[in-house]
């Protein structure tokens, strides 16, 4: 057998349904979203008695999906979404792909049809576990009732272990009725999966002599260090503290480390600061802490960083050298790599080469000031809302979520986070219509905090209808639509990639937000006054409930800076956008 | 696998990159993957190969041990050193796969295949295929009035080139089976 279960643990009789409930309960699980339908009816039915495990009910399966993505990136827990077979699991391939692409833990239980009807197209049939298998950590089709519990406590083991990620557990139907033995979860492992969590003492104390050497160091930092959970965001401040070294992050490691901090440069990348994306390209010691060197971080690759070593720490062996070749990599959990390193600096006696001159030439990038934008008092410029809405906030505990688009980067830019797990966003997949259900997930976990959507008017109609669930629910999310009419990211790569023919990313028709709110029972404001938006976002915040505010912006504005692709990072565009920017190889490019 | 340690640890001052992967040269590689048997892994494993564009040349699978539901999968591919190994850690990252042996970089590796082979003709070319049957030391294992199927196991090479000389005297058709592999000596894996 692949799995040993100490003789000790309770084992009980009970259907399926209950081994389901059961085993989630002892996960600690107590909020899941779903979506019911025939395949699922009895673990629906063992739910109803269930009142220790809260359900919310979506609107539409990538909903359930994505809130437990929020639900668990804001909390660092698993996330655990509920569906039927056929087009209740397909609908969640979506979600189940962007956990994949953003390492988020999630267990997603499908239902599916009874065992004997398997593979007769039955109604309602999809082969999930064949649909979900390359965008999924794991998957299981159970097939054996007594396996189930085994199974459950197996997937949440997976999904929240090593490179976290989502696990899909397809439980047909027959086996949800059928009577089985519940094992718990202790002693359930499996022994060909054991991911490296501490470093090699070697490859420390390499990163250790790297630093103590370096005159021109950054501190890289990825959505692993938030994955990592608090004490890697609390060991990189401590490494940073010790060593000086000024840190920037990927879209996806945002407030690891405060963006208050003086060292602080900024996100990197494609619409990532000046000074980060300099500091990157200049430095001579590049630490990677649980990144990935996406392209959309790297730019061109073949000047990427070019006389730098780079020191690669991460979880997951297949990204080392994926993309990059590093000088040494740390097969490790940020955590204890960083805590690792940390140890290993303060060891050595030896003064390490004097920073300043490094932090002064940072200084000069800086006061380049990238992020200025031309104000205006007659047209809200979608940089001055995300700044207003920043600097309304700040009395309170608030999560960000966002959709895909310019507004994600101009909230990334503008909106600064001290604290992990406060900001969320589809970074791997670009999911637009994330940030709504995402922020219904985080509300739940977090009922008193401030939980903000900061969407597009085009993204937001993705999955607009999960503001109904707000409203059952009572999960008082406020959605800023940075509304430009356009598909303001398709338009920005028309202007600059296809001679301005903005082929069909005008939405002609848009729905009257504020009405679209009332109709929904929400709250719907409306701003098109740069001299009124401080008080209507207030009206916002002091609203009870949901609430769907229409924010009208400058409809032309780009997202600047930008290193267009195929090119390096010292070629960013800061002013305007001129249109020659992009060579031929370039335009290839996504 | 990686011990998180000198993976790559490039000689000199300078990082090297990635320019152009196209300018390394493609090598090929026979691994063993040792797997738990459960349903879908070799889906997960062929999934892998297609899904992120690498080689499958052959591939072998079959429970080797049923106590433990271990099965052994030879996979031979190719690419260069840099594919190769992100073909070794994505396999390693599968939940299911506990061990990657790379059989080709271990020095210590054996691959045999077995191979069944139809010439069919008669006369002169008849009595050639089973002379030359005989020099490869491949045994018949049917035989009509005009034709033999000879059975051989050997190295891939080696049966390649076997089937090469049947063609002239009356191929009809061939199956393999894929190279297996083991390493030598009393160790395992
Ligand atoms: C599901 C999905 N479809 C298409 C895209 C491609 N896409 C990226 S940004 C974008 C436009 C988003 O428009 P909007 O939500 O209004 O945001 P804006 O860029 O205007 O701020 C599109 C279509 C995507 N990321 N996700
Ligand atoms: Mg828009």
């Amino acid at each position: 057998m692949t799995v040993k279960t100490k003789p000790k643990t309770e084992t009980r009789l009970m259907t399926g349904a209950e081994i389901v409930i059961t085993a989630l309960r002892e996960q600690g699980v107590e909020v899941m979203f779903g979506y019911p339908g025939g395949s699922v009816l009895p673990i629906y039915d063992a739910l109803f008695a269930a009142d220790d495990i809260r359900h919310v009910l979506v609107r539409h399966e990538q909903g359930a999906g994505h809130a437990a993505e929020g639900y668990a990136r804001s909390t660092g827990k698993c996330g655990v979404a509920l569906v039927t077979s056929g087009p209740g699991a397909t609908n969640m391939v979506t979600p189940i792909t962007d956990a994949l692409m953003d390492s988020i833990p999630m267990v997603v239980i499908t239902g599916q049809v009874p065992s004997h009807l398997i593979g007769t197209d039955a109604f309602q049939e999809a082969d999930i576990t064949g649909i979900t298998r390359s965008c999924a950590k794991h998957n299981y089709l159970v097939t054996d009732v007594d396996q189930l519990a085994r199974v459950i406590h197996e997937a949440f083991l997976i999904a929240t272990s090593g490179r976290p990620g989502p696990v899909v557990v397809d439980i047909p139907k027959d086996i949800q009725f059928a009577t089985g033995t519940y094992i718990g979860k202790e002693g359930v492992h499996k022994p060909t999966y054991s991911p490296q969590i501490d470093p090699h003492p070697e490859a420390i104390e390499a990163v250790a002599e790297l630093i103590s050497q370096a005159r021109r160091p950054i501190l890289y930092t990825g959505g692993g260090v938030i994955n990592s959970g608090p004490h890697a965001s609390e060991a990189l401040r401590k490494l940073q503290a010790e060593t000086g070294i000024p840190v920037t992050s990927t879209l996806m490691g945002l407030g690891a480390f405060p963006a208050s901090h003086p060292d602080w440069l900024g996100m990197l990348g494609m619409h990532g600061s000046f000074e980060a994306n300099n500091a990157m390209h200049d430095c001579d010691l590049m630490i990677c802490v649980g990144a990935r060197f996406d392209d959309r971080v790297t730019g061109r690759i073949d000047a990427f960083s070019p006389n730098s070593k780079k020191v690669h720490i991460d979880i997951d062996p297949s990204s080392i050298n994926k993309i990059v070749r590093v000088d040494v990599p740390v097969v490790a959990d940020c955590a204890a790599a960083l805590e690792a390193l940390l140890a290993a600096v303060k060891h050595r006696k030896r003064k390490r080469p004097d920073l300043k001159p490094w932090k002064a030439e940072i200084e000069t990038w800086r006061a380049r000031k990238c992020f200025s934008y031309e104000p205006s008092d007659t047209v809200i410029k979608p940089q001055y809302a995300i700044e207003r809405l920043y600097a309304l906030t700040r009395e309170r505990e608030t999560f960000i979520t966002t959709e895909v688009g310019q507004h994600q980067m101009w909230a990334a830019q503008f909106f600064h986070f001290d604290e992990p797990n406060h900001w969320m966003t589809s970074g791997g997949l670009g999911t637009m219509g994330y940030g709504l259900p995402a922020a219904v997930g985080v509300q739940c976990a977090h009922p008193d905090a401030l939980v903000i959507d900061i969407a597009g008017e085009a993204s937001i109609q993705m999955m607009m209808q999960e503001l109904s669930t707000a409203v059952q629910f009572c999960l008082p999310v406020k959605v800023f639509i940075l509304n430009n009419e356009w598909m303001g990211m398709v338009r920005q790569w028309q202007e600059l990639l296809h001679g301005e023919r903005y082929s069909h990313s005008y939405s002609e028709s848009l729905p009257d937000f504020v009405k679209l709110a009332e109709a929904l029972g929400a709250h719907g404001i409306r701003c098109d006054d740069p001299a009124l938006l401080d008080d209507k976002i207030t009206e916002m915040l002091e609203h009870k409930g949901p609430v769907l505010f229409d924010c009208r912006v400058e409809k032309a504005e780009n997202c600047l800076p930008m290193i267009p692709s195929g090119s390096a990072h010292n070629e960013m565009i800061l002013g305007k956008i001129t249109g020659n920017e992009i060579g031929e190889a370039g335009r290839k490019l996504v | 696998m990686s011990d998180g340690s000198g993976t790559t640890a490039p000689a000199g001052p300078k990082s090297t990159y990635f320019l152009n992967h196209a300018d390394e040269a493609v090598e090929r590689r026979t691994l063993a993957v040792l797997v738990d048997n459960e349903p879908g892994v070799l889906a997960r494993v062929v999934g892998l190969f297609s899904g992120r564009g690498y080689n499958i040349d052959s591939l072998t699978v079959a429970e080797v041990d049923a106590s433990s539901h271990q099965s052994r999968i030879t996979i031979v591919t190719q690419g260069t050193p840099h594919i190769l190994e992100q073909i070794e850690a994505h396999l390693m990252r599968l939940v299911p796969v506990g061990e990657v042996v790379d059989i080709t970089k271990s020095k210590r590796g054996i691959e045999r295949e077995l191979s069944l082979i139809k010439v069919a003709g008669s006369g002169e070319k008849r009595v050639e295929a089973l002379r030359i049957a005989q020099i490869f030391r491949a045994n018949v294992i049917d035989t009509t009035n005009e034709s033999f199927i000879f059975e051989l196991t050997g190295a891939s090479d080696k049966i390649s080139q076997f089937v090469d000389l049947m063609r002239p005297l009356g191929l009809v058709e061939v199956s393999r089976t894929g190279v297996l592999s083991i390493k030598r000596g009393k160790e395992k894996g």
